[in-house]
């Protein structure tokens, strides 16, 4: 199937629109700062409708990637042009365009300096992003991995904060180290695949049958896992993102935490679990131990921030914790419910920083200490920040809960050989994990409370200007989606189902013959004939 | 060509003596000024090697060579003369000691 | 036809939660009103067409159940959103909307002068629909859904009044306390589903006697788990501390949420899953002991207190044990009983406080109260019926149910559960009387400048007051002991608990008219003594409380200060949490994780400012070094 859109085939179309877009940016005067903010977002909000396509022409019961789109590239090195996405890609492509559009337009009042470069620096970072979750050839994946990490660093080391520079080159330096250790693994499997097929290539889908033998495959899911973990945070890999966001402006900081960190989660599902799935296995406790640790951490150092913008750094660690959890729980609820939970961080947390912006563009400062009482003059800032606390707190009706609650009963409910007297390392895991979510209503409810409650202590909050119309379009798409995922999820777990159940058949498939019992395998789907006709 | 040429080894000696000379000019003098003139001396040993060889051998890629390393070592000195010109103005010394700022 | 429109019985005040909240400030406060009641009055009247429909059943069919759409489906895990009514739903929709209604209306005169009445009315109708979900919902989850979302508006309520820290701190309490529960039913929920593969209510409840044997630990597992989100709702111990506190938010709140309908959602649960802890004794057991032991812990509690909304708050949580006490002997139907009449008489306890309040312009506290009764004729009398209702004296309501309760403790529990039960009536009819005596009686010690304000509230307010005085007085007459034919609410309610005959407890007397009239004699005479001794202390002899607390000073203040259960959470559990967590931060993430990763970068500095040395700046130096390196190469390759 091939959707195109000015003859362009959808995916190209939309990696490529925003740097055409930047091209034009580059054009226009940089005396005139308006014109080229507009021009930006319409660049953006163009790739957000191009993007919509995907998800409404998305076939959610064929196997295997969708439009897709290959050339030959560079031939003699196996090297192609390989781009098409499944459910999980389909709906991160979907965050991004979306997220990227509303961080444009929040960025119209909080950049005032160098509005022409820090326009083309964004719109190019989408390109980055995009394209690593539609690349299918690990040469162009690692391309656009990297591409994408330059603007980012500069979005934080031009447009930052005061400590600027020691977050951007701390951010970068993470991310490389740990992205160069998975260049090497990519060209030894590169090497393996062709000392064992004779064939030189870099395409992922053929790269997924490379047979390697255990040892190999857990040095190199290894070396796939460092870069991901970093990228995720997980548990220790975690501090250069707290310094990242508060030094990042607020749009670098949704896009961080909205896509950024979804790409090491993206990369375990996409890279190091499918070509790795014995090694993926093996890893398991540790990644879970990690994931856990993570979950009860996050929570309890967000619980003691002073600083806003470091409490949700801080919680994100938690959150995606919950994701990992999820992931490595190895049955179809734990997977959807990871991933979603994924793409449900990305609309919180983003709307999180969102509302920390705002609130930074008034009295410019983060500290809670600093506030007191807004929501008597903030009255509609109140509600959507309450909304946004209470959907990352995880309360049923809102998205969060769907996919955490769906986390804990994956978790609740795998490795059921594993087993501790009457219990099952699973229920322990969730019922530890599960306190994650009490202590994430401590941290936000408090943080919550000292910010928007209380009388005016300091007389700077006195008198500020509500929601203004723009910030109000920020915050609204975002809290729709929100609730709409908290109230009918189906329209986006179905489109899920598929993918996971492909992910989950990889593994199990390679892993049945290394156990002595197989696991008990849950029924990956339910007929989608099943459902509505209950 | 005639057998009754200048052995190559004899070429090779003077060649090996001329490099030695600038290399040891290199090394010990201080002059700036003089340090390329040792260089030059050093170029165009190598030029006479080049040249040698190539007779030896009746093959023209030596020469050609040679050409080569005319053509850089020109550009060379002119770039290096122009540097060592404005040196000078700024420090009244053509002495490489006195010009260290890349010192770490 | 009423069972068809079942659904709009909860959304229809969502709708209207919606409407105030999104226009809030725009509209007029009649407008807010209209709505606010209006869709809580249609939502009564739907309920009581869907109560007439479900009567009309025959009583082994009253079931019905409505789909409205899947919400989460992911692998195996189906969960829809479905509204299902059955008696024990029917008896809790109807005491939502009905108390729910009657709080609405009061709140607009209550509520009258406040800023924020678009907002007020909102949460109130916000609050309606999460209960009528919670109790209306046909599986585990959409349960789930109801029961985090009354958290959620009690957190809102309470805190309405967020300019003031106590409040929001109370607020905040409410919320996380609740969230702790929370965490026990959330797991309780993933047992169930692992378990039965289901979350549905009719498949896990049929299919629990078959797949778990009784005394399973399966079944004990569940059933602690779901009742430790109950004690967290409910109030009990040790998860009750944040029911007082909550007392910050307005009064109407306190008689809807912390008084009627939310904190008796653990009730609900429990008799709900009623099947479970007739599967595990040692769980029912549990309930009986933690019922027992709060009921009398909160009423000692509430002896001494000085503020009018807190005595409540505490004789809210002893009755809240009460209920438990009912349903930890498999008396599951006098728990719910109890949970009607008390939503009757507490609510009209408290909106007679609220009345008080009002008429003092906010004053709480009893000691700057007294003599009210000539000022405030109706509220006065209103407060006296729920007053003998609560301290149990026939023919009032709570004489019924809670001498039925204390009849299924003798019957089930044993005499020492009984007798226990008993001295918490006593200690229910001296505390609740303290408080009448003090605020209608006596001499006055209200200030003088409040003293010209002092007036009856309007009719907005007075007329709720008077139906839920009748309720409170004729309530107890659905469920007479004794008399043939008379309890109509076990008749009602006993396809529901059907299946609980055979699994009850065994009675450990047998049950005989003759002892039950006894044992209703003995806690009438109980009853009466602590009304009289309240009156000896309090009217007759207004000295003598204060003589009494020299002597006992020991005891008294314990009691006076709730047995310093929150300043023991706050410095053994809030405290070191807190702290550590500070330490963890400080000195792990800072100084071990990123001191690593600081650590690694200034190693490799330090190793470049050893490297830097071979740079000299001398040209002629690095000359000789290419020099020497030139001819070591040559020298290896020539010598190889």
């Amino acid at each position: 199937m091939t959707f195109t859109i000015l003859g362009v085939p959808i995916l190209t179309f939309l990696t490529f629109f925003p740097t055409v877009g930047a091209l034009l940016i580059m054009l226009l005067p940089a005396s005139k700062p308006r014109t080229v903010r507009v021009t930006a977002f319409l660049v953006s909000i163009i790739t957000f409708a191009a993007s919509i396509p995907l998800f409404t022409l998305f076939d959610s019961t064929q196997r295997g990637m969708q439009f897709t789109e290959q050339s030959a590239w560079v031939p003699s090195l196996g090297i192609s042009y390989h781009m098409g996405v499944d459910g999980i890609s389909m709906l991160l492509i979907l965050l991004t365009t979306l997220l990227t559009a509303v961080s444009i337009l929040a960025s119209f009042s909080a950049i005032t300096t160098r509005v022409k470069a820090y326009m083309v620096t964004f719109l190019l970072l989408e390109t980055g992003m995009i394209g690593v979750f539609t690349a299918l050839d690990l040469f162009l994946f690692y391309i656009f991995w990297e591409v994408m990490l330059i603007p980012m660093y500069l979005l934080i080391g031009v447009w930052g904060g005061p400590r600027r520079v020691y977050a951007a080159v701390k951010f970068i330096l993470y991310t490389v180290a740990g992205s160069l250790l998975m260049l090497v693994g990519i060209l030894k499997l590169y090497i393996a695949h062709h000392a064992a097929t004779g064939i030189y290539t870099f395409d992922l889908l053929q790269l997924y049958d490379t047979p390697l033998d255990p040892g190999t495959q857990l040095w190199l899911f290894g070396a796939f896992a460092l870069a991901f973990a970093i990228k995720v945070p997980m548990f220790p890999f975690h501090t250069w993102l707290p310094d990242a966001h508060v030094e990042a402006p607020t749009a670098g900081s949704v896009i961080l935490a909205g896509v950024l960190l979804k790409m090491g989660v993206y990369g375990f599902l996409r890279f190091a679990i499918p070509l790795f799935p014995e090694a993926a296995m093996t890893y398991t406790p540790w990644i879970v131990g990690l994931a856990l640790i993570g979950i009860i951490y996050g929570a309890l150092v967000a619980m003691v921030q002073r600083d806003v913008k470091k409490l949700v750094a801080y919680s994100s660690v938690s959150h995606l914790g919950f994701v990992m959890l999820g992931i490595f729980a190895w049955n179809a609820q734990g997977l959807s419910g990871g991933i979603l939970q994924s793409i449900n961080h990305g609309l919180s947390t983003g709307a999180l920083f969102l509302a920390v912006g705002i609130l930074y563009e008034r009295r410019h400062t983060r500290e809670i200490a600093d506030f007191g009482g807004l929501s008597e003059t903030l009255p509609w800032f109140a509600a959507f920040f309450m909304i946004v606390c209470l959907s990352s707190m995880g309360l049923p009706g809102l998205n969060g809960f769907i996919g955490e609650f769906l986390v804990l009963l994956g978790a609740f409910r795998a490795w059921p050989l594993e087993s501790l007297g009457p219990l099952t390392v699973g229920n322990l895991v969730s019922a530890i994990a599960a306190i994650g979510v009490i202590l994430a209503a401590i941290y936000l409810l408090w943080m919550y409370q000292r910010v928007m409650f209380g009388p005016v202590t300091n007389e700077k909050n006195r008198g500020l200007p509500d929601l203004a119309k723009r910030e109000f379009w920020t915050l609204a798409p975002v809290i729709l989606l929100i609730i709409w995922i908290g109230v009918y999820p189906n329209p986006f777990l179905r489109k899920l189902d598929v993918s996971v159940s492909e992910l989950l058949s990889r593994v199990h498939a390679q892993t049945l013959s290394m156990r002595t019992a197989p696991p008990a395998l849950p029924p990956l789907i339910v007929p989608a004939s099943a459902e509505g006709s209950r | 060509m005639g057998s009754m040429g200048v052995p190559t080894e004899y070429y090779q000696l003077v060649a090996a003596l001329l490099f030695t000379i600038g290399l040891i000019g290199v090394l010990v003098r201080r002059s700036a000024l003089i340090i390329f003139m040792s260089i030059e001396l050093m170029l165009n040993a190598v030029n006479l090697s080049f040249v040698a060889f190539s007779r030896q051998h009746g093959q023209m890629d030596g020469q050609i060579f040679v050409f080569f390393v005319m053509a850089v070592a020109a550009a060379e000195v002119a770039v290096g003369l122009a540097i060592l010109v404005a040196i000078f103005r700024n420090r009244e010394t053509a002495s490489v000691d006195e010009v260290h700022l890349l010192k770490g | 036809m009423g069972l068809t429109l079942l659904w709009l019985v909860p959304l229809l005040p969502l709708v209207g939660a919606i409407l105030n909240g999104v226009l809030a400030g725009t509209l007029p406060r009649k407008m807010v009103s209209a709505i606010g009641v209006g869709s809580v009055g249609l939502s009564l009247a739907i309920a009581v067409a869907c109560f007439g429909d479900l009567l009309a059943l025959p009583p082994e069919s009253r079931r019905v159940t409505q789909g409205l759409f899947t919400w989460i489906q992911s692998g195996d895990f189906h969960a829809e959103v479905r509204y299902a009514l059955d008696p024990l739903g029917a008896v809790m929709m109807l005491v939502v909307t009905g108390v729910g209604f009657l709080i609405h209306v009061y709140s607009t005169g209550y509520m009258g002068h406040e800023k924020a009445y678009g907002r007020y009315f909102s949460y109130l109708n916000l609050f309606t629909f999460s209960m009528l979900t919670l109790v209306l919902a046909d599986n585990f989850l959409l349960m789930f859904l109801g029961w985090e979302a009354v958290g959620l508006c009690s957190y809102l309520l309470i805190g309405f009044w967020y300019q003031r820290p106590a409040a929001a701190e109370a607020g905040k309490k409410a919320f996380v306390v609740n969230r702790i529960g929370d965490w026990g039913f959330l797991l309780g929920i993933f047992l169930i589903f692992v378990t039965f593969g289901s979350v549905d209510f009719a498949t896990v409840f049929t299919q629990a006697p078959q797949r778990l044997a009784v005394g399973s630990a399966v079944a004990t597992a569940i059933a602690l788990l779901l009742f430790l989100g109950a004690t967290g709702k409910s109030a009990q111990l040790p998860l009750y501390v944040w029911l007082p506190d909550a007392m910050e938010g307005p009064t109407p709140v306190s008689a809807l949420i912390h008084a009627a309908t939310m904190v008796t959602a653990g009730v609900y649960m429990v008799a709900r899953c009623h099947i479970f802890y007739l599967l595990s004794p040692p769980a029912l057991q549990v309930v009986a002991i933690v019922g027992i032991l709060t009921a009398l812990f909160a009423a000692t509690i509430g002896l001494v207190q000085n503020d009018i909304k807190r005595v409540l708050a505490y004789s809210t949580i002893s009755q809240l044990g009460y209920m438990f006490v009912g349903c930890g002997v498999g008396a599951f139907a006098s728990g719910i009983f109890h949970l009607m009449t008390h939503a009757f008489f507490k609510a009209l306890l408290f909106l007679g406080a609220g009345s008080v309040i009002h008429a003092l312009s906010g004053e709480q506290d009893l000691w700057k109260m007294g003599g009210l009764k000539a000022h405030l004729p109706w509220t006065h009398a209103t407060f006296l019926i729920a007053t003998l209702a609560i301290a149990g004296v026939f023919p009032f309501a709570g004489f019924f149910s809670k001498d039925e309760i204390l009849y299924q403790a003798w019957l089930r529990g044993g005499p020492l559960l009984w007798m226990a039960g008993v001295i918490g009536a006593f200690m229910t009819a001296f505390y609740m009387f303290r408080l009448y005596f003090l605020t209608f009686h006596g001499r006055s010690r209200v200030p003088q400048e409040a003293k010209h304000h002092l007036h009856e509230s309007p009719n907005s307010m007075t007329g709720p007051l008077m139906i839920l005085a009748v309720l409170s007085v004729i309530g107890g007459f659905v469920q007479v002991p004794i008399l043939a034919g008379g309890q109509r609410l076990d008749q009602f309610l006993e396809p529901v608990f059907a299946d609980a005959v055979d699994l009850a407890p065994a009675a450990h007397a047998a049950s005989a008219a003759g002892a039950e009239v006894g044992l209703m004699v003995i806690s009438l005479v109980v009853a009466l003594m602590g009304i009289f001794v309240a009156y000896k202390f309090y009217v007759a002899d207004p000295e003598l409380p204060r003589r009494l607390a020299e002597q006992m000073r020991g005891a008294y203040r314990l009691v006076f200060n709730k047995y310093w259960v929150d300043e023991i959470y706050e410095s053994f559990v809030v405290q070191p949490i807190y702290q550590g967590s500070v330490r963890l931060w400080e000195r792990f993430d800072a100084a071990v994780i990123d001191g690593a990763v600081n650590g690694v970068g200034r190693q490799i500095e330090r190793g470049a400012e050893l490297l830097r040395l071979a740079q000299t700046g001398y040209v002629q130096v690095y000359a000789l070094i290419l020099t020497l390196g030139a001819v070591v190469l040559i020298g290896y390759l020539a010598l190889r």
